[in-house]
């Protein structure tokens, strides 16, 4: 029963200078099975992050309810990790000291501490970086950093919100793949926010597309690709048919969506 | 050692001009040359542009130093050490002869008969149109205008070269040989004179008080020394000569009578107070003017001629016999020169206010010297040093008495046969006033570490209770919104518009000047500590959060590191104005401190000590700067770049 639930999440955020009201979320309804790998997709202002925040506990929700293993979430919490667009790392520690903070913070034994750093610190390929301050790393290091930060506090849930946005190609593609890997060899529940449809495909198990003003969940798709990830190439993937297909057909998609916006506006 | 330095500072000084003189000349041959290498170098822009060289800074700093010993009279004291000292004694003879100078056009443009003769005039053309008709009767009103022509004719008389009495004329006569005869003896060759063993005796040029030694040392020196002495005579001479032509006796008697006539008249006659006083106005106006006359100050032009002739004579002896003095005064003595007043002869323009460079260092020497019995340190207290503390002054002061008064137990009490036996509450009580010898700790000492102490602590008790308050003030609307008003109400008060009331309250003590610098302090480490923690970005909270953290954590693991920038930044400007405001502080009120120093030696004029005082406060500041800046390097290289 180690369940991410959403009952009729409503967030609607009123802005005091204007007086007017936004629909952030209206009657969002999901379950999330644990080791599910859901991507989150939708166009610019639909909700995507509100949703994040929600589930991460920072803020909460003006009616409805999220519940993980049953329990109602009602701010933040260890089994509930969270990776930011951008690191959001401690630049005054040293990269094994941001790895450690969580550890810290419950006073695990520093050795314990040390040897989960250490290890951590491998997975994401970043061993004998441990001594380098924050603001040495590349973008793509960072991120691999905020990634340990979060894992080695072993939580059931991580949450991404654009963890790769900001990095090039490649390394995105590196991160794709170690995300998938982690997936797998952890069994947690990941939600990954993204802007790209490709990376929403690839990463997604479930997708959802989000269609904002109210921001609700427009479509909901089931995905083969993120197993076949585990064992092909990616790029491999990006070149197969249902692959193209499922990504035409999401991205006319959005275009609407976005036509819509400006045509309203 | 130190005394053979003080001694031989105009030696001193002489090395030390022709060394920095070198290092001006090969910093700018250096500097050219580099230079000039550079410009065929670049063709588009210098890429260093903005770095420096070596050589200009050595070039600067040359430059400023020589600048310093040239205003302040330090290159003529090290290359003509007894210049001053002539100065001096011809500073004597031009003293001596002032007051006859001032009468004649040599030294003020006009005769003093001139002037004189001028002013009476327009003063009595003023008293015949105020003649008071009211209080007078007509006639006494004719005898008043008869008196004021009386005096016209007075003046003319006395201007009058032809009415010159024999002795008067003789008089001058004299004068004008005594003058001549003297300046024959300036042109005579002083070689031949001897300085006095006294005058060897004093001490040397900047090593006392009084500077300049007033004595000659030199034959030249010895020659006007002398001259100066004969010219006072002449000059007391000159004083007595009047002018009283034989005219005049009768009708300075006549008038005189008049004048008594009319304050007879005044008093028999029953006038009212009110005229009474108008009368006695008028007729003294007009007697004050007749005075001046009686003392016969006025003399014909022509007489004195020849008197001028002979200052002027006199004059050209001086300069003649000064030879290459004025060359040397006017080319390394920028100012006014020296001047001889009552009983010393001081050095005027720049070099008054701006003592040489060697005597700055010799007076730090002096005051940093830690031995107080020989003259060291200032007012008894050295400037930097160190003494012992007893311990139990310390703990007197921070353990309450009132400990020994909760322990349980009583006091001694007087027994029977006498004998008082203290019990551990009593020895408790010793304890906590301070009066148990507990040993003691060595301890920094001296007005200084007076001043240092006081920063030093207020800085302390600032950064921490206000560090902790403005954390709290940048992420708590309840701590903004409830400090905000109180902080914001004393803080844009200028800290020495509050420096008269906290001093009254607390005493000249430290304890006033720590708790003005406290508030300063404070003030400044709220509102950086404030800016720094509001300043954190909301998502390294939400993911301390996420990691675990408590809110206490995150303050202490994620706020507090964040503010470290603005934190000491804040520190860093905290130093400042402390420091400023406790300089000031201490010239309103103290007993010991560098600013304290400052103060009496501005009460006395000691222009060295003012010197070195500024020059201890402004390397001072430098230091706290640096080593601000050295911390902020290394404990947050990572500002800016998260
Ligand atoms: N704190 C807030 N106060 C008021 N309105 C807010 C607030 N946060 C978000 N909103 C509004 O809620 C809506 C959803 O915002 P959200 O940040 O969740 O969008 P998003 O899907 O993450 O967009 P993007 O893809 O650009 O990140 C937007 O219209 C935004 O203006
Ligand atoms: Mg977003």
């Amino acid at each position: 029963m180690a369940d991410l639930i959403c009952e009729n999440l409503n967030m609607t955020f009123s802005n005091p200078q204007t007086g007017g009201k936004v629909e952030a979320l209206k009657d969002i309804n999901f379950t999330l099975k644990k080791g599910e790998l859901l991507s989150v997709l939708g166009p610019s202002g639909c909700g995507k992050t509100t949703l994040l925040n929600m589930l991460a506990g920072f803020i909460n929700p003006t009616s409805g309810t999220a519940s993980l293993d049953g329990k109602v979430i009602e701010g933040p919490g260890v089994e509930r990790g969270m990776v930011f667009q951008q690191g959001a790392l401690f630049e005054w520690l040293p990269v094994s000291q941001n790895v450690d903070f969580g550890l810290r913070m419950k006073n695990t034994d520093p050795a314990k501490s040390k040897r989960l750093v250490d290890k951590w610190l491998g997975i994401v390929g970043l061993q004998g970086f441990g001594d380098t301050p924050t603001y040495q790393l590349s973008g793509g290091m960072q991120q691999r950093v905020a990634l340990a930060r979060c894992l080695v506090n072993d939580p059931e849930v991580i949450l991404m919100d654009e963890p790769l946005g900001a990095l090039d190609a490649l390394t995105r593609e590196k991160m794709q793949s170690l995300v998938l890997e982690l997936w797998k060899e952890t069994g947690k529940t990941i939600i990954i926010i993204t802007h790209s449809v490709e990376e929403a495909l690839l990463l997604g198990e479930r997708l959802f597309v989000m269609a904002p003003r109210p921001g609700r969940v427009h479509k909901e798709y089931n995905l083969p690709f993120a197993e076949l990830g585990l064992k092909e190439s990616l790029r491999d993937i990006k070149q197969k048919e249902e692959f193209s297909e499922v990504r035409e057909e999401i991205l006319t998609m959005i275009w609407n969506m976005e036509e819509e916006i400006m045509g309203h506006g | 050692m130190g005394e053979l330095l003080s001694y031989n500072r105009a030696y001193i000084a002489a090395f030390i001009i022709i060394v920095l003189v070198a290092m001006f000349v090969i910093s700018v041959v250096v500097g050219r040359k580099e230079t000039a290498q550079r410009d065929k170098d670049e063709v588009f822009g210098d890429p260093e542009r903005t770095r420096g060289g070596w050589y200009w800074s050595a070039c600067g700093v040359a430059t400023l130093l020589l600048v310093w010993f040239y205003f302040s009279w330090g290159v003529g004291r090290a290359y003509f050490p007894e210049a001053a000292n002539e100065m001096c004694q011809v500073a004597k003879l031009e003293e001596v002869v002032s007051p006859i100078k001032a009468a004649l056009p040599i030294g003020s443009r006009y005769f003093k008969s001139t002037l004189l003769v001028a002013r009476n005039t327009d003063q009595l053309d003023e008293l015949v149109t105020q003649v008071p008709s009211d209080v007078f009767s007509p006639d006494e009103q004719d005898e008043l205008r008869n008196i004021i022509g009386d005096q016209r004719q007075l003046m003319a008389n006395s201007s009058d070269p032809t009415q010159l009495s024999a002795q008067t004329s003789s008089e001058l006569n004299a004068l004008v040989g005594k003058i001549s005869l003297l300046a024959d003896k300036l042109k005579s060759d002083p070689t031949s004179l001897k300085p006095t063993e006294e005058a060897l005796a004093q001490p040397k040029w900047g090593l006392s008080i009084i500077e300049i030694p007033v004595l000659p040392t030199t034959s030249r020196g010895v020659l006007f020394d002398t001259v100066a002495g004969e010219a006072a005579d002449i000059t007391t001479l000159f004083n007595k000569i009047r002018n009283h032509p034989v005219q005049n006796d009768r009708i300075i008697s006549d008038v005189k009578q008049r004048i008594q006539n009319l304050k007879t008249a005044t008093e028999s006659d029953d006038f009212d107070a009110a005229a009474i006083v108008q009368r006695n106005k008028y007729i003294k106006s007009v007697e004050r003017i007749f005075k001046r006359l009686d003392d016969g100050t006025i003399f014909p032009a022509r007489a004195l001629e020849e008197v001028n002739g002979a200052i002027a004579n006199l004059d050209a002896a001086k300069d003649h016999a000064r030879g290459g003095l004025a060359w040397i005064e006017s080319l390394f003595f920028p100012g006014q020169g020296v001047v001889k007043s009552r009983t010393q002869c001081t050095e005027q323009g720049s070099a008054r206010w701006l003592p040489k460079p060697t005597d700055v260092v010799a007076e730090f020497l002096t005051l940093s010297n830690p031995d107080i019995e020989a003259g060291g340190g200032y007012k008894g207290i050295p400037l930097f040093w160190w003494k012992w503390l007893p311990l139990q002054d310390v703990v007197g002061f921070f353990v309450p008495d009132s400990i020994a008064d909760i322990w349980p137990g009583e006091y001694a009490q007087l027994g029977p046969d006498g004998t008082i036996t203290p019990s551990f509450k009593d020895d408790l009580l010793a304890f906590a006033r301070g009066e148990a010898y507990l040993g003691a700790i060595p301890m920094l000492d001296g007005h200084l570490w007076d001043s240092l102490f006081r920063v030093l602590v207020a800085l302390a008790l600032g950064i921490l209770l206000g560090v902790p308050l403005g954390l709290f003030m940048g992420v708590s609307r309840f701590f903004k919104s409830f400090f905000d008003p109180l902080i914001e109400l004393y803080r844009p008060v200028p800290p020495l518009a509050w420096a008269p009331l906290i001093l009254t309250i607390f005493g000249i003590t430290d304890d006033g000047k720590i708790f003005l610098l406290f508030m300063v302090a404070f003030a400044i480490m709220v509102i950086s500590a404030r800016t720094g923690a509001s300043g954190t970005q909301l998502s390294k909270i939400r993911a301390s959060h996420s990691l675990g953290a408590s809110t206490s954590q995150i303050m202490r693991y994620v706020i507090l590191p964040n503010a470290m920038p603005e934190i000491l930044t804040g520190v860093r400007i905290a130093i400042g104005v402390c420091w400023g405001t406790l300089v000031a502080a201490e010239i309103l009120a103290g007993t010991t401190g560098i600013g304290f120093i400052e103060n009496i030696a501005r009460t006395v004029s000691d222009y060295e000590l003012i010197w070195v005082t500024i020059l201890i406060m402004g390397i001072l500041g430098l230091m706290f700067d640096i080593i601000m800046r050295w911390v902020i390097a290394r404990t947050i290289p990572w500002r800016g770049k998260g």
